[in-house]
């Protein structure tokens, strides 16, 4: 039967939100595809493909639920959508008299729609808007400013243009974004060469020309050598780095010692194979693109393992020109205005951050903090309480490490709210579970996309909710309308509707809601602008090989080697990725993606499976300092380093409310105890992988 | 074969099960079924990189179908105009003559209708232009669909 009419929409399933056409038949969406007129051209990965089964999932917070029992035990009480929304409000009023505003802490997963989360908190008064980002991108980011002196999305990757692509903590086509991995796909297949840097094989090093199997933890080694080579050898652009380039001699002498034959011992990666591979990116440059890394919440030098990435791109000559690593555009940039702030509704909050980013750590970027310092202060008080969290489609305790740990470092919480469209860890333990609509059936305010060309998009409703949930929009400004009273602030984001909304947001910039009626999204310019750079936003006007902001705050940003510890005999180090069929943890349960992927294996090395008497298929359980988290089926493989145990992120669900996810495969961050003290201090990250386990036949 | 043919270019091809996931969205098809089958192998270390091996298959849309031969009601169906073949699920009474006819055991039985289930090549999307759905929405665009040249 056709389709009865179509909506360009969002996807919400991941975290990269790709333009989505939806078709519908009798009022209800009927098969997702990429938005034809964008650089998907329709394609759109099986996570996207499966976004109806998720609608139609009755496995999910049906209706908004009050806590009877204790936390986490899993009573109930449903609740109407007014009651619950007065009763969040009225927990609100109660903490914040009490407390202050500060006491209120927001953690989301970042994106393009956070403009009104951050309008909400700061209405609120609270300056304490926190994203998943520790657990994830932090060092990246830090990392981006401190050599580049902007964020790490101020920079497209141009593929297309390329001429050689280097993966390094990104593996690209399974942890997917479909335009990027059609981006690469055409380049490989316009004669583009591909190198992969990774502790095991994925499905990107499957389409590499060069794979560096890695010892896990020693990429920092592995850099350091390429730029040893790339200068030694004076294989730099070397008019690029007299232009653009501070701090080139202290950064040679920093590299004398990191010779191949030193990296070789390190890495496991012959020394011919680094010289040569350095001679392979100078014959390319400056259309190199040596990605820095995305998911990089992974070792104890992980920033510096991304500020070497940018670091050999300049060497290179690629950062800010076109086939490498060229400057988005803003709305600003081509000319236009961008939307109009929502946030800006209210002036920004005096108080000091409670998790110290930006006072006691200076060279932190505030925007988003870092959320696991923020659970310090929930803790012990300091710099003051922090008494209300709410977490809006965000899963701390699956996303970070020891779940136990954390909930203890809750326990002083007078109010723990989840917003959410999924069953997750957090919203079982939660005191007020707010339904969330799946992405079919909410729309979003307008985002703004900066890019080579940049442009306005929007998700439409694409049908109504099967179950009583709701939108963002519909719940953050139905608070805000229930705060009026006590903070009359408040009523300026009480919209009723989000076209009022979206017309707020789209006030002088001369597009109108009607303008995305034809393609879902609104071009800001004709065609792709690639800017010349005059100076980078950094203290000296250039990419700083050692970063002036961090060392006042006295960090190490040409900071030395040090070996990764080796596991023990009998040890692995924890490594954990992604696969393209799902993410997150919240897909486990996704009837369609659940049927693609139920569990997830243990990969480990022959040598290691033999040693441990341990054949293909056998069930192991796996333990960190000797606490079992399950048991699960083991792959063995010699595409993976003997020093790793690799699993899926996302598995090892414990709830019963979802019946396909519970009691299938292990969660890889119940294996790093004590994981919360482990992190990154000059780049913020958590260091997922410095966790050592054990492995046994089951 | 029918006049057309759809086809995976096993270097564009990222392993990511998309192509699956659409059939089944699209078409509705219950849970454990599978009208077009995606198989990446394990992956193994050839020549210093993982090599996995890829294919795609759906029905092959015979030019002489065993399976509309044997079908005892005529439910099993090939268009002249095109020859894609297909089940008319109001016809079929699900004895699965056809899966034991066909070569490659292409058509599956669905339990919960009692009727046998198999691609169709999305013909109600081709009679209006359109490409199968797990050709549109191939996440990479590894498989294409077309005439087949003569
Ligand atoms: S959707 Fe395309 S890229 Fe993905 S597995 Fe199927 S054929 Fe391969
Ligand atoms: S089901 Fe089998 S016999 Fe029938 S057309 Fe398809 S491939 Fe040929
Ligand atoms: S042509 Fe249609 S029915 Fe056949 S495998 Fe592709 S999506 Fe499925």
């Amino acid at each position: 039967m056709a389709a009865e009419e179509s909506v360009y929409s969002v996807c919400g399933m991941c975290s990269v939100r790709c333009p989505i056409l939806v078709e519908k038949r009798n009022g209800e969406a009927s098969w997702i595809m990429g938005n034809p007129h964008s650089p998907l051209k329709g394609g759109l990965c099986a996570r996207g493909a499966a976004g109806i089964a998720l609608e139609r999932d009755t496995e999910r917070p049906a209706t908004p639920l009050i806590r009877v029992g204790e936390r986490g035990e899993g009573k109930w009480r449903e609740a109407s959508w007014e009651e619950a929304l007065d009763y969040v409000a009225d927990r609100l009023k109660e903490i914040t008299a009490m407390h202050g505003a500060r006491s209120v802490l927001w953690s989301d997963r970042g994106g393009p729609f956070v403009d009104l989360h951050q309008a909400f908190m700061r209405g609120l008064g609270s300056p304490n808007y926190c994203n998943h980002d520790a657990s994830c991108a932090r060092n990246v980011q830090h990392a981006a400013l401190s050599v580049l002196g902007m964020g790490r999305k101020l920079v497209a990757y141009d593929f297309r243009n390329a001429k050689h692509i280097i993966l390094q903590t990104r593996n690209i086509l399974e942890a997917i974004n479909v335009a990027e991995c059609n981006a690469v796909m055409d380049a490989l297949d316009k004669g583009c060469k591909l190198s992969v840097i990774d502790i095991r094989s994925s499905v990107s090093a499957s389409k590499a020309s060069n794979f560096f199997m890695v010892r896990p933890g020693t990429d920092y080694a592995f850099n350091l050598a390429i730029i040893h080579e790339l200068i030694t050898k004076k294989l730099y652009q070397a008019d690029y780095v007299a232009k653009y380039v501070d701090g080139f001699d202290a950064l040679s002498a920093f590299v004398q010692p990191c010779t191949p034959e030193w990296a070789e011992k390190e890495t496991g990666i012959p020394a011919e194979r680094i010289t040569a591979f350095a001679q392979e990116l100078a014959e390319s440059a400056p259309n190199v693109i040596w990605h820095p890394g995305w998911m990089v919440a992974r070792y104890n030098d992980s920033f510096n393992v991304c500020r070497t990435a940018y670091i050999i791109n300049a060497l290179l000559g690629s950062v800010g020109v076109k086939g490498g690593l060229p400057l988005v555009n803003t709305p600003k940039d081509v000319g236009r205005k961008g939307l109009k702030k929502l946030v800006d509704l209210f002036p920004k909050p005096e108080e000091k951050r409670a998790d110290g980013v930006g006072w006691k750590h200076p060279q932190f970027d505030a925007g988003p903090g870092l959320v696991n310092l923020a659970y310090d202060a929930i803790a012990t008080g300091d710099p003051y309480p922090v008494k209300a969290y709410l977490c809006f489609r965000h899963d701390p305790l699956m996303a970070m490490p020891d779940p136990e740990a954390l909930k203890r470092k809750w326990e002083a919480l007078d109010l723990l709210v989840s917003v959410t469209f999924s069953w997750s860890d957090t919203a079982w333990h939660s005191d007020v579970v707010l339904p969330l609509s799946t992405y079919l059936s909410r729309e979003s305010i307008i985002a703004s996309k900066a890019g080579l060309k940049p442009q306005f998009f929007v998700r439409k409703r694409a049908m109504q909710p099967l179950l009583n949930t709701r939108a963002d929009w519909e719940i953050l400004c139905g608070l805000a309308a229930r705060l009026s009273d006590v903070n009359p602030e408040m009523k300026k984001l009480a919209f009723t509707s989000i076209e009022d909304i979206w017309n707020y947001q789209l006030q002088d910039t001369g597009v109108s809601v009607a303008d995305f009626a034809a393609k879902g999204f609104v071009e800001l310019a004709d065609a792709p602008l690639y800017r010349e750079v005059e100076a980078y936003p950094t203290p000296s006007g250039k990419l700083e090989m050692i970063s002036g902001k961090w060392s006042k705050a006295n960090i190490d940003t040409l900071k030395p080697y040090t070996s990764p510890a080796r596991p023990a005999p009998g040890e692995f180090r924890i490594a954990f990725g992604r696969v393209g069929v799902h993410t997150q943890g919240h897909t486990v349960n996704n009837p369609l993606l659940h049927e693609q992927m139920p569990e997830n294996v243990a990969w480990m090395h022959t040598s290691r499976a033999e040693e441990l008497g341990i054949a293909d298929g056998d069930m192991v359980e796996v333990a960190s300092a000797g606490k079992s988290a399950g048991r699960m089926k083991a792959f063995v493989t010699e595409c993976i380093h003997p020093e790793a145990l690799f699993m899926v992120h996302g598995f090892g669900h414990r709830l019963p409310v979802e019946s396909r996810a519970i009691g299938r495969g292990v969660a890889d961050h119940e294996l790093m105890p004590g994981g919360l003290e482990v992190w990154d201090r000059s780049g913020g990250g958590l260091s997922l992988q410095e966790h050592f386990v054990t492995v046994r036949k089951a | 074969m029918s006049k057309y043919r759809l086809k995976l270019d096993k270097n564009r091809c990222i392993h990511c099960k998309a192509c699956e996931v659409h059939c089944k969205s699209k078409n509705n098809t219950p849970l454990g079924i599978k009208l077009g089958v995606h198989t990446s192998s394990l992956p193994v270390m050839k020549d210093g990189v993982p090599f996995i091996k890829a294919s795609y298959q759906c029905c092959y849309h015979c030019e002489e179908p065993a399976c509309v031969d044997v079908c005892p009601t005529e439910a099993m169906k090939r268009r002249e105009s095109d020859g894609i073949v297909y089940v008319v699920q109001e016809e079929c009474i699900g004895c699965e003559a056809c899966i034991e006819a066909c070569p490659w055991h292409i058509p599956v039985f669905n339990a919960a209708t009692n009727t046998v289930l198999k691609c169709d090549f999305c013909m109600d999307r081709v009679d209006k232009g359109l490409k199968p759905a797990c050709v549109t929405a191939c996440t990479t665009h590894a498989l294409s669909f077309g005439e087949k040249q003569k």
